[in-house]
């Protein structure tokens, strides 16, 4: 089994441990206490889930934040 | 004279005492932007939801602002180009900003930024039925209006031209068929205005409010420009509820002809 798992993060590549879960990824990445709302393979995943989702190898997260929008 | 009555926009049960929604995006500073809306008088602001790399914390600015602004957030879906893009959205904004207001928008066309009528009406109706209140960027055609409202959207929000471009009501036609055939349902032009006068008319035409961005973000003086539409809508609103003369193709007088010196009969 490998030591590390691959996901891309806004389309940019990480490496985390397997079955790392989302609230720890989060923190890892500095997102802190940011405003912030999260999808995982173009799915929505409520604040409530973070602590419950492990990351799995090729999953595709959009974090977005507040911004400017017309 | 003071107006007599109140003439508030009800849209989904709330009420706003400005007809004028206005966008955050595309000012040159946050501060600009902020003094443009306190100068639009609108009650509320649309605004995106974009992706955001750890650390970057541009944005916090912009944030603070918003929220001192008081205005009421209507979050969009700008740049979805499909169904699951734009609902996966709507739901991360309902989180985000706890509302379940959304400005839908779903993309059919790269160069126009044309809506897609079969996936408004399509993610409208899921939305709809996860509780969120749609207010949908759509075209001027009266059909796939109706079937917005058949999906159960109670306000809609055609387009004056698209996005961007300034041309102002570009099918005044297909805008009047919409006001007469869809009378009880409150409309906003949104997107496409460039001037004042333009909101003014879309104003006197009977729509409800206005939406726009670009043309406040992108003038010399935006808080000024803002200001200028304010007073556009409020013009325009009066106008309407005033009721405009019937146009005629002859002239006519409007100095009485009775008493008119230097007439003399004619032998």
């Amino acid at each position: 089994m490998s030591t590390v798992i691959s996901v891309s993060l806004n389309n940019e590549p990480f490496t985390l441990e397997p079955d790392t879960l989302l609230s720890d990824a989060l923190e890892q990445w500095h997102y802190g206490e940011q405003k912030i709302a999260v999808a995982i393979n173009g799915e929505f995943v409520p604040r409530s889930r973070y602590r419950e989702t492990r990351l799995k190898e090729r999953d595709q997260l959009d974090i977005v934040k507040p911004v400017g929008g017309g | 004279m003071a107006e007599a009555t109140p003439d508030q926009l009800t849209l989904y049960g709330e009420h706003f005492d400005s007809r004028f929604l206005l966008g955050t995006a595309l000012y040159q500073s946050p501060t600009i932007m902020r003094d443009a809306i306190k100068a639009s008088r609108c009650n509320i602001v649309t605004l995106g939801l974009r992706r955001q790399n750890p650390g970057n914390r541009d944005g916090d600015i912009f944030w603070q602002y918003i929220e001192d602004s008081g205005c009421k957030l209507l979050p969009n879906t700008a740049g979805c180009k499909s169904v699951k893009e734009a609902v996966t959205l709507a739901r991360m904004s309902r989180e985000m900003f706890d509302t379940p207001w959304i400005k839908l928008e779903v993309v059919g066309d790269d160069y126009n930024l044309q809506p897609d009528p079969f996936g408004l009406v399509e993610a409208s109706e899921i939305l709809l039925k996860e509780g969120f209140k749609v207010l949908p960027y759509c075209t001027d055609d009266l059909i796939v209006c109706q079937k917005l409202l058949d999906v159960g959207c109670e306000v809609l929000m055609p387009w004056g031209s698209p996005i961007g471009t300034g041309k102002g009501l570009l099918n005044r036609y297909n805008l009047k068929t919409l006001r007469e055939r869809i009378k009880d349902v409150p409309m906003i032009i949104d997107a496409g205005l460039g001037a004042p006068s333009q909101a003014a008319e879309a104003m006197e035409m009977g729509f409800d409010g206005i939406l726009l961005n670009t043309a406040v973000a992108k003038a010399q003086n935006p808080p000024l420009m803002a200001e200028a539409f304010a007073d556009a809508l409020t013009a325009g609103r009066k106008a309407y509820r005033a009721g405009l003369m019937q146009e005629r193709q002859t002239a006519s007088p409007s100095t009485p002809t009775i008493g008119q010196p230097f007439w003399h009969q004619s032998n």
